[in-house]
């Protein structure tokens, strides 16, 4: 697998020998290697229960909420050991997507947007604030569906929307590195759509990680694809080649669907 | 598409399932029937017996002596006076009973929530319940023991309101815990994948989420406690005159519905200060009703 990272020149992510454990000895993830290429799409596939939702959570540490999962190896963001860095300031280096839409149910859209800035107590001019706002779902493509609406709670819109809003909200901070965990599985085929398009979209300024369940989503959208089995890193590579032509007899039996 | 015509025959004894479904039903509705009409009837019989006495007077006066009542009752006017000693009373202890009550409750049910799995929530959280099963004369000996004989040295509001206090902590605590729990982990972790410190996400995210929730537990351990009359026997003990010292003995609206029950002139306040007393119980629970609905 090591030479899997070589591959990829000047990673924005690098990770190295990642082992996450949810009991003592068992392995969800285990010695995962893998470098992520700045702006463009990774996807991490793989069948139910592979590890893939866990790897993409030891990256900006979202394990460290509960005390018994236990965490290996070393992770790089533009080659700073992430190990130096506290919780706060990675996770607002690295963003996050969830897979169900999850706005701040009592805050106004406007407010969830800012509200990485709000709830860190980080005080701006109201013009900066609306500067970033506009830009954030600007970004999303959901500006000109909300800019009348900035009021109103953000669960009044649609599950896609919401979803849209909870990027937004990720990309206020404007993050080197988006991760997205099975963002459009709780989506319409249509909202789906709206959500990849704006990805190929997004990978222009931010770099993505895409966990999904879907082969044809990773196929339609992403650059690079890592498959995962059994909480191992089977193979790695663009994701042309690996759907055209897999190294591993595993993948090639993901692909073509003799497993799930 | 053959099945269908095969369906068409009407199945065995359908008659009698039709019959028993129907029986079933009419089963559940008197159960259903039986279950409103005690507080229909209770409310009835308070209206019935208490709306003569409610007046003006009722709310701006103090409780009349034997003496006015039995001349009153002899020449067959309404018994003059009010419970306005009890409505003070009961509105100062169920305040400063909330003062005590509410930011511990909070307190310890945010600490319950946070450590659900550790031993000593464990341990906490089954003493609340022991707690909520404490018979209520007994709070009202303890808060005899620990504030009128200790602190005020005589009976007293404060000694009234310890009580009360105590019997709304585990209410409070465990709808606090409850409403927390009920908000999705999700809404947690968006907080915590922006950056935010866990408690700037404890208060500004799940508290305002969950806050209705609090609201109503809040509410609901007041109406509880209302209407409590045993343990103010033996710490607030009653008083003549309205009262705003919290260190002097304090009159409540159930201790005067005691005391006018003891005396036989008074009879008819009894049944207006019950009124009161529901009509009061009801509201909060109406609110916190709305509260909820609202929410849902």
């Amino acid at each position: 697998m090591n030479e899997l990272i070589k591959q990829i020149k000047d990673p924005v992510l690098s990770i190295q020998n990642l082992s996450v454990s949810y009991n003592k000895g068992k392995y969800a993830v285990s010695d995962v290697s893998a470098g992520i290429k700045k702006n463009r799409v990774t996807a991490i596939m793989g069948p139910s229960g592979c590890g893939k939702s866990t790897l993409l959570r030891a990256i900006n540490r979202m394990h460290d909420l509960y005390p018994n999962i236990e965490t290996i190896g070393q992770i790089f963001l533009n080659g700073e050991d992430t190990s130096t860095m506290s919780n706060i300031m990675l996770r607002r280096k690295i963003g996050m997507v969830f897979q169900h839409p999850n706005p701040f149910p009592t805050m106004s859209i406007y407010d969830n947007v800012i509200a990485g800035y709000k709830l860190n107590g980080i005080r701006m001019k109201k013009a900066e604030r609306d500067e970033i706002v506009e830009k954030s779902l600007k970004d999303v493509v959901l500006w000109d569906e909300v800019k009348d609406s900035l009021t109103k709670k953000g669960t009044f819109l649609s599950g896609g929307q919401q979803q849209r809003l909870c990027i937004a909200r990720a990309l206020a901070f404007r993050p080197d590195v988006v991760l997205l965990d099975e963002p459009t599985s709780a989506l319409d085929p249509v909202a789906t759509k709206k959500v990849e398009e704006l990805l190929i979209e997004l990978k222009k300024q931010y770099t993505i990680i895409l966990v999904t369940h879907n082969m044809s989503q990773a196929a339609r959208i992403s650059d690079y694809s890592m498959f995962m089995y059994l909480g191992e890193l089977v193979e790695y590579g663009k994701t042309k080649n690996m759907f055209i032509n897999p190294v591993d007899k595993r993948t090639e039996e993901y692909l073509t669907g003799k497993f799930s | 598409m053959i099945s269908l015509t095969a369906n068409n025959k009407e199945p065995k004894g359908l008659d009698s399932r039709l019959f028993k479904d129907r029986l079933f039903k009419v089963v559940v509705f008197i159960f259903a029937f039986i279950t409103i009409s005690p507080i229909v009837l209770i409310i009835y019989k308070l209206i019935i017996k208490g709306y003569k006495q409610i007046n003006l007077s009722f709310f701006t006066e103090t409780a009349p002596d034997t003496y006015e009542a039995m001349i009153a009752l002899s020449n067959n006017e309404v018994i003059p006076g009010g419970i306005l000693n009890g409505i003070t009373g009961t509105l100062l202890m169920v305040v400063l009973a909330s003062v005590m009550a509410i930011p511990i409750g909070l307190l310890i049910g945010i600490f319950l929530y946070e450590n659900s799995t550790k031993r000593y929530a464990n341990i906490v959280r089954d003493i609340t319940d022991i707690l909520q099963g404490v018979p209520s004369i007994v709070l009202g000996l303890i808060a005899y023991f620990w504030v009128v004989k200790s602190i005020t040295n005589g009976f007293s509001a404060l000694a009234g309101s310890t009580a009360l206090g105590i019997m709304m902590l585990p209410l409070i605590i465990r709808s606090t815990e409850e409403t927390l729990k009920m908000i999705p982990e999700t809404i947690k972790e968006a907080g915590m994948a922006l950056g935010v410190p866990y408690h700037k996400i404890l208060l500004r995210v799940l508290i305002p989420t969950g806050f209705s929730g609090l609201l109503t537990g809040i509410l609901l351990a007041i109406s509880r406690i209302i209407g409590e009359t045993a343990p103010l026997m033996l710490t607030a003990l009653g008083s003549m005159g309205v009262n705003y010292n919290i260190e002097k003995p304090t009159s409540a609206v159930p201790l005067l519905i005691w005391e006018f029950y003891n005396d036989p002139n008074m009879v008819d306040l009894i049944w207006s200060s019950s009124l009161l007393l529901m009509g009061f119980v009801l509201l909060l629970n109406l609110i916190s009703k709305h509260i909820m609905a609202k929410r849902a």
